[in-house]
């Protein structure tokens, strides 16, 4: 039902139940504001919104009204342009601009600021306040946040976004009447993992981005194009930035169906390993197996090549989770479906073959984060989905305050009042069950929390299941509390309108998936509709799994015959994959060992031929996320000459390879067609994503700001004569400030612009509506689809329960948003935040071994002994230890297991 | 073997001036508008000419593949001919000259009234709006002042009682015929500028409006003979008001009458530069209303009036 | 009529005027200070290079012949890493130091800057920046911004209160 407002003397027909702001906003009017931010809700703190609104026709005075804190209602007669509100607004400027500091060329906000967007806007132009200004001292907010608390005009936007919408607790506002203070109660790093939304949070430049500032660049002179964060199975969209041929920062890209209006702090800050001195720009050989690798010049690199593909007539390809899908299929391409391999340890792909079929079994749909966010009931089972998948945490965040908000709706507030609404909810939550080993960082909004073993946890699953439907695997053996935990659970998922379980394979247990499917199928026959979220670790964990392909540990078989095999390893780190005797052979028994990758590593160290490919800056390619949304990223750096793209490398290979005498990609639209042509399980993709050809009035998406500056002078110490601005054949964005004018397709926008919105509030004119989906859809399509009539046959044996034995614990693996990917940890800001290797144990069982906080410790896992960090963590139940894991200088261990722990005394 | 000689002396002579002209009047307009004009090359800028030359020579011979080629190559050669061809009747001094024609003034007429041929031809084979507007514009022009050019000669004629040039000056010797025929003199000298279409009345260019006029197209050797042609014109219509008007050789015995011919010329040529550095171009309605309605019946009132004193004092 | 003759006259008189052209190699003329010429980059009145690195100019450039990459020295003071102009591009339109909010980039009377090789018109910072204030003395943009660059302490700016104490509920 549609309701009409007359705004400005003209009619428009508008959804009910918005805020007027949100209404404007919507038609393209401008209205200036601050404190709103549509993911947030109004609160009508900073009365920069005032619009004249009139009781009937006949009232031609009118009343001045905030738009944000006016709901929209048939007949509405509303004035934006008004004199009185003009003036309204341009005074609230004027005052807020008082103690605003004459910063704005030393401020990183300039020039994307929302605070300079409406000062012009409003038209104050003249500052005639002549005494003197207020002043704050700045904290050390950690690696990621600078603050500059003096540009700070009391919005709030910072503390409802650190606090209300992530939960943080180390943030507050203090002071008191015009001394109110934005920061922590003393120096030290912002704890929250979302702590550098506050950069696209705050109108202004209190909180700017400290690794854009040891490189800084204006938004209007970068290069930007629509990239994707490949540092978890989330699959954010973002904006990435480029200038002087060095990635300046990621920002993020809106997707309504993914990440929203924010990123993690993993996706945001772990850029920066694409500009590292370790990136690998030239291609290597080793002459001999005893000698060095060396750069080599192209023509020997051929040499070698074709003499490397004219002895060997086997090879044995290696993908990747963290390569593109076209990267994955041009491998599998050059040495045949049965020689590829997935690049992952048997029991991940085990675990990635387990959760995708469940997945195509239809039983269950997987979530957006969107859906996520709407879920009434939420049950996570042993996963910390902060560390490992971030922005899934965020929006289990918001599904927590679902059943406030539908108590409020009820009493007749609306859902966008925010203070109001939170005021209504007090402590009123959606259940929120968390099972997992250990404390987790959403704890503080669960329901109830349950700490034991992967396999109780799956147990729990399994009983719940067991209760909501007779016919499921019955568990035999579950203690008092179990039982009525699983009861409790069971009792609000019947009744749950959105029921939302969330797991992965991060806790190595395939019995958790099992327990996982089985609730959804039980809940299904139930006649509901349940959703299922698996978290994968990496960013193609899902696609790659969607490909045929065996594991890391069938590769080794081929060679066990005694037949001499060539190995390529694409963008693979093997050695993070499995245990290290094992690759060493690996690599021992393949004779050449080529490898592709950008960043130097073990694994490339030993290879015998390296070339050097494109990071996701570099290259354009496809990604499966964990919902299994395929979205494509383009590149941002302009060509160089040092790194191709992946697939590209690879098509080269092909070329030089006997049997590929006739590869005929040349452009990245062939591959991507190729593969949906051969592999069925994404056809779904061809067409999807505008191919090169693509063209907006003969024009292509232009990846800078028609402000883009210094272009003659940029490369004129090299060379007077600037040259053409690099082509870009493979992709309907242009590395030129020239191009369409139109808004492009929502999959293709490089960066959010619209007149007089410089900032990054412009995000909300692409939308159809603030917080709703891009104009014409949200980016990515869905290759897995759920459907009604499917079922799933339930999950058979349960799990066993998990029995301590004295002197052995069993090892559980505790991963960090900092540290447990490989590319984030080896960027700046990133590694600064890495903890040391550590071990999670209970107070009392470190106590009767005289551990204490910070002893180093010897741990004895299966064959092997490392010395790592003792943590005392009171949430762990004795006879488990929660172990870091990924973080760099830990080596492989397969986790859980049972292991030995000795106290080292210094 | 002298006819020869004094042909290629008049050549000689004529192009020399004409050259001359060009670095004469960029200087000379300098002068008046208080700056120096070309003084780089050579001392005092002199070889500017041969360097313009060289410019001139080394450029693209470019004919518009749309215009009309045979005609557009031949204008230029029209121009620079029929004044040549009138510098043969001229005589510089006693015995120095082409040809003693006693039809040299008619010559002469005849002569310019051929050399619009070249404009009307040059601006039409251009093929351009512009250059045909002021080939169009220098065909009315001319046959305007055509008529009462020939007109104002009139009473010299009848007062020298020939078409001889020689004998026109001999007939001086008493007197200049600037002050019987001053009405006829200004006429004449009026109507020189307009044939000429030097400044003010360069209507046919007016680079303001039409962008060089008839010779819009041409570039090259071929404007550069449109360029020079100009120049000869000014020559020749200063060397005629010498003769007719100024006693041509004649002067006192301490230079030889060569040199007063050419100090006379020299004061007219000045005059003319003069011209242009002072006064603007009048509209084109305006010069064709002065032509017909006040300087053609004056011109017949000068002939008419002369007339009728040499019959009443015979 | 006689209006023509008269400004035959005129004209002609102007024969035995002074000449007002400068004969310049030999000559050189008088250019006022605000003359648009070679652009250098000046220092402030405590010898430190002015320049913030604030992209201003760069962006102002209608031919685009500013390049800069800004970074940052210990105080967090901010100066660019290299400053580039290509002279073969630059109009001399002064937008540049228009757009300059701390008098850094500055046009002088010099435009002495022809060169054989169009290569020796990329200038560099250091090739730049002078050793004085240039048209304006005594302007230090630290002094009067809100950010605390070692130049000035928070709150000792021109304009500025001493800090706030938070833990003050005082009025």
């Amino acid at each position: 039902m549609m309701i009409k407002v007359q705004i400005d003397g003209t009619y428009y027909e508008v959804t009910p139940g918005k805020n007027l702001l949100e209404t404007c906003l919507t038609l393209g009017i401008y209205v200036p504001h601050f404190c709103f931010h549509p993911a947030m809700g109004s609160v009508g703190a900073c009365r920069l919104c005032a619009v004249k609104k009139y009781k009937n026709a006949d009232d031609k005075k009118g009343r001045i009204v905030m738009s944000c804190m006016e709901p929209v209602s048939d007949g509405l007669i509303v004035s934006v342009k008004d004199q009185e509100a003009t003036a309204f607004r341009a005074a609230v400027i004027e005052g807020l601009m008082i103690n605003h500091p004459h910063d704005c060329p030393v401020c990183d906000e300039g020039g994307e600021c929302h605070l300079q967007d409406m000062t012009v806007m409003t038209g104050h132009n003249y500052r005639r306040f002549e005494f003197k200004k207020r002043t704050y001292n700045n904290q050390d907010l950690g690696p990621f946040i600078n603050h500059e608390m003096n540009r700070c005009i009391q919005c709030y936007r910072c503390v409802r976004f650190y606090n209300d919408y992530a939960g943080g607790s180390d943030f507050a506002v203090l002071g008191s009447h015009d001394h109110v203070y934005f920061g922590r109660h003393q120096d030290g790093i912002l704890e929250n993992e979302f702590s550098g939304n506050l950069v696209e949070v705050c109108p202004t430049g209190v909180f700017t981005d400290k690794t854009l500032k040891a490189h800084y660049t204006r938004k209007w002179d970068l290069t930007n194009a629509p990239s994707l964060c490949i540092h978890c199975g989330v699959g954010c969209n973002t904006i990435a930035g480029e200038r002087y041929g060095g990635l300046r920062r990621i920002m993020n890209r809106y997707n309504g169906a993914v990440n929203g209006y924010f990123l993690c702090d993993r996706g945001r800050f772990g850029y920066e390993f694409v500009n590292d001195d370790n990136r690998i720009r030239k291609a290597q050989i080793r002459i001999t197996k005893d000698k060095n690798l060396e750069e080599t010049p192209p023509e020997k690199l051929t040499t070698a090549l074709s003499d490397a593909f004219f002895g060997t007539k086997r090879w044995i390809g290696i993908g990747s989770p963290r390569a593109s899908l076209e990267a994955n299929f041009a491998l599998s391409c050059l040495v045949g479906k049965d020689n590829f391999f997935h690049g992952i340890s048997r029991k991940d792909h085990l675990l990635v073959k387990t959760a995708i079929a469940i997945l195509m079994n239809g039983t269950a749909r997987s979530p957006s984060l969107k859906e996520i966010e709407k879920a009434d009931v939420v049950l996570i089972l042993g996963e910390d989905i902060t560390q490992t998948a971030p922005m899934t945490a965020l929006a289990v965040r918001q599904a927590a305050r679902n059943k406030g908000i539908d108590s409020t709706v009820k009493s007749g507030i609306a859902e966008w009042n925010d203070y109001a609404r939170r005021e209504k909810s007090q402590d009123l939550k959606s259940p929120i069950f968390i099972a997992s080993s250990f404390g987790t960082r959403l704890d503080d909004i669960a329901e109830k929390t349950y700490r034991a073993s992967p396999m109780d946890i799956a147990r729990l699953g399994f009983a719940v299941a067991a209760m909501l439907n007779k016919n499921a695997p019955q568990v035999k053996g579950l203690n008092e509390a179990q039982k009525e935990l699983a009861k409790e659970i069971t009792g609000v998922l019947k009744d749950a309108k959105i029921p939302v379980i969330i797991t992965g394979i991060h806790s190595g247990s395939p019995d958790m998936l099992h327990a996982a499917a089985n609730i959804a199928e039980a809940l299904k026959l139930n006649g509901q509709h349940p959703l299922l979220s698996f978290l994968l670790p990496e960013c193609n964990s899902m696609g790659l799994g969607m490909m045929d392909g065996k594991s890391l540990d069938d590769a080794i078989k081929l060679t066990d015959g005694g037949e001499s095999a060539g190995l390529i390893i694409l963008e693979n780190d093997l050695y993070r994959r499995a245990d290290k005797a094992f690759i060493d052979s690996l690599l021992e028994k393949c004779n050449p060992v080529i490898v592709l990758d950008h960043l130097v590593n073990e694994t490339t160290l030993k290879a015998d031929i390296l070339l050097p490919v494109g990071t996701f800056a570099e290259s354009e390619g496809t990604l499966v996320n964990n919902e299994g949304r395929a979205q494509r990223f383009y590149r941002v750096l302009p060509p160089d000459g040092s790194a191709m793209e992946s697939w590209c490398q690879i098509r080269d290979l092909m070329r030089l390879s006997v049997n590929h005498e006739e590869v005929l990609w040349e452009k990245f639209d062939d591959v991507a067609n190729a593969m949906t042509d051969q592999i069925p399980a994404f056809s779904k993709i061809k067409g999807y994503f505008p191919d090169a050809d693509f063209r907006i009035l003969n024009e292509k998406i232009k990846r800078q700001t028609i402000r883009f500056s210094g272009r003659t002078a940029i490369s004129a110490n090299i060379d007077v004569s600037e040259p053409k601005p690099p082509d870009d054949p493979g992709s309907p964005l242009a590395f030129s400030m020239e191009g369409s004018d139109e808004v492009p397709p929502s999959s293709l926008v490089a960066y959010y612009w619209v007149p007089g919105w410089n900032s990054y509030q412009a995000m909300n004119f692409y939308l159809d509506e603030p917080n709703g989906s891009l104009k014409g859809g949200d980016p990515g399509i869905r290759l897995i689809e759920a459907s009604a009539a499917n079922h799933l046959l339930f999950f058979n044996p349960v799990a066993l329960s998990f029995r301590s034995r004295s002197g052995e614990w069993l090892v559980v693996p505790a991963y960090r948003i900092f540290g447990s990917e490989e590319l984030s940890s080896k960027s700046r800001a990133v590694a600064a935040r890495i903890e040391i290797p550590f071990i999670l144990m209970n107070y009392g069982e470190a106590e009767e071994l005289g551990g204490k906080d910070n002893d180093m410790v010897r741990l004895t896992l299966a064959d092997k002994i490392i010395e790592v960090k003792l943590k005392i963590d009171n949430s762990i139940p004795a006879g488990i230890l929660g172990l870091s894991t990924g973080l760099p200088g830990m080596p492989y261990l397969e986790l859980p297991g049972m292991g030995k722990l000795t106290v080292l005394k210094s | 073997m002298i006819f020869i000689l004094i042909i290629a002396g008049v050549l000689f002579i004529v192009l020399t001036i004409a050259a001359g002209l060009i670095y004469i009047e960029r200087r000379l307009l300098g002068l008046w508008q208080d700056r120096y004009g070309p003084n780089r090359v050579g001392p005092f800028g002199l070889t500017q000419v041969v360097a313009d030359m060289i410019k001139i020579f080394f450029k693209e011979d470019w004919v518009p593949p749309f215009s009309d080629r045979p005609v557009f190559v031949l204008a230029p050669a029209i121009l620079i001919s029929t004044i040549l061809l009138t510098f043969a009747v001229v005589p510089f001094a006693p015995g120095f000259n082409v040809l003693d024609s006693n039809i040299a003034v008619l010559f002469f007429l005849g002569n310019s009234s051929l050399g619009v041929y070249s404009i009307v031809l040059g601006g039409w084979a251009s093929n351009n709006k512009y250059s045909l507007l002021g080939a169009m514009r220098a065909s009315a022009q001319m046959l305007t002042y055509e008529v009462f050019m020939g007109l104002s000669l009139m009473g010299v004629v009848m007062l020298a009682d020939s078409f001889n040039l020689r004998e026109i000056v001999e007939a001086q010797r008493h007197g200049w015929f600037i002050f019987p025929q001053f009405i006829g003199f200004v006429i004449f000298l009026i109507a020189g500028i307009a044939e000429t279409h030097r400044l003010p009345f360069d209507i046919p260019e007016a680079e303001g409006e039409l962008v060089a006029g008839y010779h819009s197209e041409y570039s090259g050797m071929k404007f550069g003979m449109f360029f020079v042609g100009e120049y000869m014109g000014v020559t020749l219509i200063s060397a005629l008001i010498t003769l007719m008007f100024f006693g041509g050789w004649l002067g006192p015995a301490f230079l030889p009458p060569i040199v007063w011919f050419f100090l006379k010329t020299a004061v007219f040529i000045c005059f003319f530069i003069l011209l242009r550095a002072s006064l603007p171009r009048p509209r084109y309605d305006q010069l064709m209303g002065v032509g017909w309605k006040i300087l053609l019946p004056l011109a017949l009132l000068n002939i008419l009036v002369t007339g009728a004193l040499l019959l009443y004092f015979k | 009529m006689f209006s023509i003759l008269r400004s035959l006259w005129y004209t002609f008189l102007h024969a035995f005027h002074k000449r007002e052209t400068i004969l310049y190699p030999e000559e050189k003329p008088y250019l006022p200070p605000r003359y648009r010429g070679r652009i250098i980059l000046s220092r402030d009145p405590d010898g430190i290079e002015r320049c913030v690195a604030c992209y201003l100019c760069a962006a102002a450039c209608p031919v685009d012949c500013i390049s800069l990459q800004a970074i940052e020295g210990e105080n967090g003071r901010r100066y660019p890493a290299f400053f580039r102009i290509n002279f073969s591009r630059c109009i001399f339109c002064g937008y540049c130091e228009e757009a300059c909010p701390t008098y850094a980039i500055q046009l002088t009377p010099d435009f002495e800057m022809g060169e054989y090789n169009r290569q020796n018109l990329v200038y560099e910072k250091e090739h730049l920046l002078i050793s004085g204030e240039g048209k304006y003395h005594g302007y230090d943009f630290y002094k009067v911004a809100g950010i605390d660059a070692g130049v000035k302490e928070k709150g000792e700016g021109a304009n500025e209160q001493p800090p706030v104490d938070v833990k003050s509920l005082m009025p």
